[in-house]
């Protein structure tokens, strides 16, 4: 097993900076906006913009929840392992709202179908748009593309795009790795 | 999220303690799904489950159907009362011409105990038992065991009384597996006559205090005084057994702590306990109901996530 870093720390770091921005400059003052971040990878991603976007740029009480997509997946009884579900709390109405989805790794587009479903559960939202913080190019089984990237990356198969968060992992750093 | 030891939910006294955790950690998350604005998941769209109740019942019924609903499994209805069983046919010829329409799980009701492991051993498809005879009924047992969960933090090291018919009492069986199973301490209360003999066996004690029991519970779980299956008379008159085994809020005030009020239902009231207690702040009997189909779900999703495509 080899593994490459994607991106570092401080290239992290600037990224997310860049797509706060890109989200300041589409919502302004985010009232009728909510970040959804998608069980359980994109969490520490949309936690994360929605802290700098209240302590760097002043946009605060933006709306946060977190989607578990479990229930919603095509693949229930098809894989070896039993499907792990994770905790939803969106605390919030979505109806006639503009939803931002945020999740770490676009890969092959089924999780973001699966999330496109659940989020009908808690009503009919204006608009729907997604977030990644790594979108792997050419991957997709799905017509589905991200509003917002972090970075593109052309990876092969069998390759495998890991994220770590300090919260979580101890550092913010992205891996390529090579089984 | 790892997997059940078991492909049938028979009886709680085939199931395991981590079996219970996974089926009350996979309810939580189906308790949220229940309490959207749409309550329904497209999970188990590939699946079809026959619901056979050859004994009557409403909210068992309407709570598996509720909850096979809310995964988006196909569900068919079936009642002895107005099938081929009346004209003679046997269990396993019935179960196997509705297995014949591609059926994947069976929800069973039978008034025989054992006719769920009996069906389990000869057709195939997964069984749920909903209740068979004085056996168990394993679902409302992990409902119950939840709703003690929700209320209290833990079921280990909680004081429970089962109150009642004890010996008819399909709900105290799986009650005692399942609490026990949890490292609760369990005893249960009621006339000596409705004690079945074994009942010490099975690690709990006997009280034939109420006011003892009582005061000495947690939790107390008032069965119903199952007048269908009485053929002969085990205690003098129903005014008697109220005065003697039925709550109401008197006793309820005179103790110096407050217990938690359970009832599987259907409660004849003023009899097991008064409409003011059922009515009660302590009583979680709705909450039951609502726990119900959660729990369902979680059982349904874990046991066809063990059918095989």
């Amino acid at each position: 097993m080899s593994q490459k870093v994607l991106l570092s720390s401080k290239e992290i770091h600037i990224i997310l900076h860049r797509l706060a921005c890109q989200l300041i400059e589409n919502h302004l003052d985010f009232k009728n906006t909510v970040l959804i971040g998608i069980q359980p990878r994109g969490v520490h991603l949309a936690e994360r913009l929605s802290k700098i976007l209240a302590e760097d740029y002043n946009v605060n009480d933006v709306n946060l929840g977190y989607l578990d997509i479990t229930f919603f997946r095509d693949d229930f009884r098809r894989g070896e392992k039993p499907l792990e579900a994770n905790k939803t709390n969106i605390n919030f109405l979505v109806e006639n709202k503009k939803v931002v989805f945020i999740d770490d790794v676009l890969y092959t587009g089924r999780s973001i179908r699966a999330a496109l479903t659940a989020i009908q559960s808690f009503g009919r939202p204006a608009e729907i748009e997604l977030l990644t913080l790594i979108d792997r190019r050419f991957s997709r089984h799905l017509p589905i593309q991200p509003d917002y990237r972090g970075r593109q990356v052309d990876a092969i198969n069998q390759e495998k795009v890991k994220v770590l968060w300090k919260e979580n992992d101890g550092e913010d750093v992205v891996y390529l790795i090579n089984n | 999220m790892s997997e059940l030891s078991v492909n049938h939910l028979l009886g709680i006294k085939y199931l395991k303690e981590e079996d219970i955790q996974l089926i009350f950690e996979t309810a939580d998350h189906f308790k949220e799904v229940i309490n959207r604005p749409i309550k329904k998941v497209p999970s188990l769209r590939d699946i079809t489950i026959a619901n056979m109740f050859f004994e009557n019942s409403t909210r068992t019924k309407l709570s598996f159907e509720l909850a096979e609903k809310r995964l988006s499994a196909d569900v068919v209805n079936f009642s002895a009362s107005q099938s081929s069983v009346a004209k003679g046919e046997t269990l396993i010829d019935t179960v196997n011409n509705i297995l014949s329409m591609k059926v994947d799980m069976v929800v069973m009701r039978h008034p025989n105990p054992g006719a769920g492991v009996f069906l389990s051993k000869h057709v195939d498809a997964s069984i749920i038992n909903a209740g068979d005879g004085t056996h168990e009924h394993p679902t409302q047992a992990l409902l119950d065991s939840y709703s003690i969960r929700e209320r209290l933090g833990d079921v280990a090291g909680k004081n429970v009384v089962i109150v009642g018919d004890i010996l008819h009492s399909r709900v105290a069986l799986s009650n005692i597996f399942a609490l026990k199973l949890q490292g609760a301490n369990v005893k249960v209360c009621g006339p000596k006559t409705l004690m079945p003999k074994y009942i010490t066996s099975l690690g709990v004690e006997v009280e034939t205090d109420l006011r003892a029991a009582l005061e000495w519970c947690d939790v107390a779980n008032m069965l119903r005084v199952q007048n269908e299956r009485m053929d002969i008379s085990y205690f003098p008159s129903t005014r008697e057994y109220t005065q003697l085994f039925g709550v109401n809020k008197k006793i309820l005030d005179s103790l110096d702590k407050e217990i938690i009020i359970m009832h599987p239902g259907p409660i004849n009231r003023g009899v097991e306990i008064t409409s003011d207690v059922a009515d009660s702040k302590q009583a979680i009997i709705l909450n039951q109901v609502e726990n119900g189909v959660a729990i369902r779900m979680a059982v349904i999703y874990l046991l066809a996530s063990k059918i095989k495509q």
